[in-house]
């Protein structure tokens, strides 16, 4: 029996970073052969997202590169390990963008996070979320099978849609080694305004306002100011900051506003980092009232996002949002919190729960992809 | 298109997965059956005599027939859970239809089935304009929401082609889209919750009244999985307000490929236009004398070009449309002066498959996707197949977003002319995955193009979506044989291509 030389390359290649899918499926199967799970992982910039990180890493940052970008289909193609500052800066030469302002937590973000994490930021409210722009991704399922879903075209009903749900899946359905997402156009004008009110007021003239043809892709509520986002055409925006009145904000102080807000930079979601209170995402109905709960509060997304740092206890939290017609994630929190809280995520109604299992079970029927990371019990 | 003289190769095969109980041999079974259905429905809703099932032995893929065991026509749903369950324990397949207006035989019954009508459930429960949704009843018609909340200045963004008819249960389950989709999107983004019922009886919530939901995204993977993981029973729209103003421009241009270059130009400008359209000179000559929206009829392609908005920025956007038209050499331009115009502009594009249906005495409906720039090559490709199989072919495009719908024309009634229109329509589908594409933007797989999803999906992804299936629907009973091709069924298909001349599929590449 011939035995291999000690410094063969597949010896030496540091496994948990491949670089080309059949290294990402080779490396599940070992997984699968060993029962030993696995965390996908991008630029770690949201390991703070979701349940418990649980297994070895699997780094998708080798495998990285645009593959193919077509400005006039409107059609990014590229790598998971890609940085998602590279793909903004390709499309910005295009004058071009991601549509759903994917928080920046970090340098060293990775588009496949961004997908994988499925968060969307303040230009949610008029573009979409990041699953409306997904159009198709190759995958790597939990038994190492190269799979390719969707496509790079804006339509396509072709079998199921695998690629949607890939987008929050936060890595426990598969990896996801490619993606193809939709771009858009940045707007040719943009302009920010404020208004002095309660937050009640704020929320009544959000959801007022996206019942007409206005040109708002963004608000946000904090502290007694509501601050509007006007993108579109020139015209456009003219035209409604005219009609909406309020304090026009300087050009300037506007975009380094939505920025901030966007990348999640303010205190008050940096605050845990020291010893503030747990962050809650809270997703409810936009014509929600004011929610009675204790603490400070953001609302984005014309009122169906509100961002709430509050020492309320978990039961008292999700009680009052889940009769609002929403659901409440723990944010930003210690695990011990998280724990505490019975998992990051609202708990699913018996009969969503049993298809969400179902499905987790077809896609990674050994359980290895970020045990917990979702729901503690899958 | 007519069902005299359907060749046996249109039919699908018979290789459903999962549901194969043989009740027409057993009266006994089929009896017990029905008694079971009458129980849990009120009188007259369980059909069973030939006459009462004929008009739902096809949908608008008339040349796919099959006469059901019974037709339900529940009238909520706890009834559809119940015929649900009931249909579950014993083992009878189900197909759901909404107005049978799907393209692809989707709605097809199983000759061993049930097919469950959801005609009867068409309230529209809700219409809420501070919160800009709507929840209906799954046999609402696409039209009947954009009408209701007309008077809250708002209405329902995606609008097929069939709006006067179509369901939005079926529009859930194609993922349907229309002339508006490329700013507007499809179905999938502006259907917030579905209530639904899986093929055990269970109801489920997908989506919510809130913009995301906990857990995966089910909602996404249920829209467009036409008819094969649950049966939708209310849906929650978002509402769009209504722009206060939209204008269209039509221009001619006196070859196919500027014409396409210019759908091009125009997104490279950075305009996302409400409506982009494109029509080639027979779909013209067979639309015009219809409508008479004064298409002109020399030219080999047509564009429309929609823009909305406030008064000014359609100004503007109009402007920058007709520079970007000029420059890819448009041989003449018209912009609608009045609404009444801009609909006739449209007419022509919303009528056209009756239209073709008027200078053809039957015609197959093609659905595939295409990167834009392939376009010109596309329609070169087409002419060429078109000369090649003696049949006429009208072209009629969503062209923004890449969705081509060629009218193969042809008559049933002369022998082997049926064959070729579908061997025409295959070798479409497959230049269309081979251009870097799919198979169906929105008419879906359904019956009929089970044989292209083996040259679009390889072994693995097709056993991806059997798993998928059965995470839904363990048994394999909601509308079974449909979309998904068995293995058997594909290489039975790559032994014909094969023996025909051709390389079998090969596993091609798509990214
Ligand atoms: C002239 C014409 C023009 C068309 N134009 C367009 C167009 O522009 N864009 C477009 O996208 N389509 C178009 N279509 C296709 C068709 O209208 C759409 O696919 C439509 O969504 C089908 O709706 P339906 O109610 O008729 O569904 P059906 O044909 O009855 O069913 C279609 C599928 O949906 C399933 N289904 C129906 N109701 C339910 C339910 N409640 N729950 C679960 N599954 C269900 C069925 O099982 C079947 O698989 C056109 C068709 C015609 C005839």
């Amino acid at each position: 029996m011939m035995t291999a030389p000690p410094d063969t390359p597949s010896t030496q290649r540091d496994d948990s970073r491949p670089d080309t899918l059949e290294g990402f499926a080779a490396r599940i199967r070992r997984a699968v052969e060993a029962g030993a799970p696995l965390r996908i992982e991008g630029g770690g910039s949201k390991n703070f997202y979701g349940g418990p990180l649980r297994g070895e890493p699997l780094s998708t940052t080798a495998y990285a590169g645009v593959i193919a970008y077509a400005p006039t289909e409107l059609v990014i193609t590229a790598r998971a390990g890609t940085a998602l500052a590279q793909i903004e800066a390709v499309l910005a030469e295009k004058q071009q963008r991601l549509a759903f302002e994917p928080p920046r937590f970090s340098p060293d973000s990775t588009i496949g996070g961004v997908v994988a994490a499925g968060l969307s930021g303040p230009r949610r409210l008029q573009a979409g979320a990041v699953r409306d722009f997904v159009l198709g991704t190759r995958i790597v399922d939990g038994q190492g099978r190269i799979l390719t879903f969707g496509g790079q075209v804006m339509k396509n009903v072709a079998g199921y849609d695998v690629s949607r749900v890939m987008a929050g899946s936060l890595g426990t359905l598969g990896l996801i080694a490619e993606v193809s997402l939709k771009v858009l156009p940045v707007p040719v004008a943009e302009a920010t305004l404020r208004f002095a009110c309660a937050q009640a007021e704020g929320i009544a003239l959000a959801n007022r306002w996206g019942g007409q043809p206005l040109p708002v892709s963004a608000t946000a509520w904090h502290d007694g100011t509501l601050w509007v986002r006007l993108s579109g055409a020139e015209a456009a925006v003219t035209a409604a900051r005219a009609s909406l009145g309020g304090e026009v904000v300087d050009d300037e102080a506007g975009r380094a506003f939505w920025q901030t807000l966007r990348d999640q930079k303010h205190t008050f979601f940096t605050a845990i980092a020291g010893n503030g209170l747990p962050v809650w995402r809270l997703s409810v109905p936009s014509t929600t009232q004011p929610l009675d709960l204790p603490g400070d509060t953001w609302v984005e997304w014309g009122g169906a996002l509100r961002w709430l740092a509050s020492d309320a206890s978990a039961d008292q939290v999700r009680a009052v949002v889940l009769a609002a017609g929403g659901h409440a994630t723990v944010y930003r929190a210690s695990d011990d919190a998280k724990t505490r809280a019975g998992g990051a995520f609202q708990p699913l109604s018996p009969a969503l729960a049993v298809l969400n299992r179902n499905l987790k079970r077809e896609f990674d029927p050994r359980g290895i992809f970020g045990p917990g990371r979702l729901y503690p019990d899958f | 298109m007519t069902h005299e003289n359907t060749v046996p190769l249109l039919h699908p095969a018979p290789d459903y997965a999962g549901a194969d109980r043989d009740f027409s041999r057993d009266a006994a079974a089929r009896a017990i059956v029905f008694a079971r259905l009458r129980a849990v429905l009120p009188a007259g809703s369980v059909m069973v005599e030939t006459e009462d099932l004929r008009p739902y032995e096809c949908d608008g893929l008339s040349a796919y027939c099959q006469v059901p065991m019974a037709v339900a026509l529940p009238a909520d749903e706890a009834q559809v859970a119940a015929v649900l369950a009931i249909c579950h324990e014993l083992e009878v397949p189900v197909v759901a239809r909404g107005a049978g207006t799907g393209l692809s035989g989707g709605a097809l019954p199983h000759a061993q089935g049930l097919v469950l009508s959801l005609a009867r459930m068409q309230r529209i429960l809700r219409m809420d304009a501070e919160s800009r949704t709507a929840v209906v009843q799954p046999g609402v018609r696409n039209l009947a929401i954009s009408e209701a909340a007309s008077s809250l200045g708002l209405y329902y963004a995606p609008d097929p082609s069939s709006q006067i008819a179509c369901t939005i249960g079926g529009n859930v389950a194609e993922n349907s889209g229309g002339v508006h989709c490329l700013k507007y999107g499809l179905t999938v983004h502006n259907v917030l919750k579905v209530r639904g019922v899986t093929m055990t009886g269970e109801i489920v919530e997908f989506g919510s009244a809130a913009l995301d939901t906990p857990g995966y995204d089910l909602l996404a993977l249920l829209i467009g999985s036409e008819g094969m993981l649950a049966v939708v029973t209310e849906v929650t729209v978002r509402l769009t307000p209504k722009p206060q103003l939209a204008q269209v421009v039509m221009a001619s241009f006196d070859d196919v490929n500027k014409a396409g270059d210019a759908v091009a130009a125009i997104i490279a400008a950075g305009i996302i236009p409400a409506g982009l359209e494109m029509m080639d000179k027979p779909a013209t000559l067979a639309v015009e004398p219809f409508v008479n929206a004064g298409y002109d009829l020399e030219a080999e392609a047509i564009l429309l070009c929609e823009s909305d908005g406030t008064p000014e920025e359609v100004a503007e956007e109009i402007g920058r449309v007709k520079a970007v038209l000029n420059r890819c050499g448009a041989r003449a331009m018209a912009v609608s002066r009045d609404e009444g115009e801009r609909l006739t502009f449209w007419a022509g594009r919303k009528a056209a498959f009756p239209a073709v249906g008027r200078i053809s005495p039957d015609y197959y409906c093609m659905d595939g996707t295409i990167p834009r720039k392939r376009l010109a090559e596309m329609l070169t490709a087409i002419a060429a197949l078109s000369k090649k199989y003696g049949l006429r072919c009208a072209n009629v495009f969503h062209a923004g977003d890449g969705n081509l719908h060629p009218l193969i024309m042809f008559d049933a009634n002369e022998p082997g002319e049926l064959e070729r229109a579908e061997a025409f329509g295959a070798e479409i589908l497959e230049k269309s995955v081979e251009f870097g594409g799919s198979i169906t933007g929105e008419h879906g797989v359904g019956a009929e193009k089970i044989n292209q999803m083996c040259v679009q999906f390889n072994r693995d992804e097709r056993d991806f979506f059997f798993a998928v299936k059965r995470a839904f629907d363990q048994r394999g009973l909601l509308n079974p044989g449909k979309a998904i091709p068995t293995l058997h069924r594909c290489a039975e298909y790559g032994r014909m291509r094969v023996s025909s001349g051709r390389m079998p599929f090969p596993d091609l590449p798509r990214f």
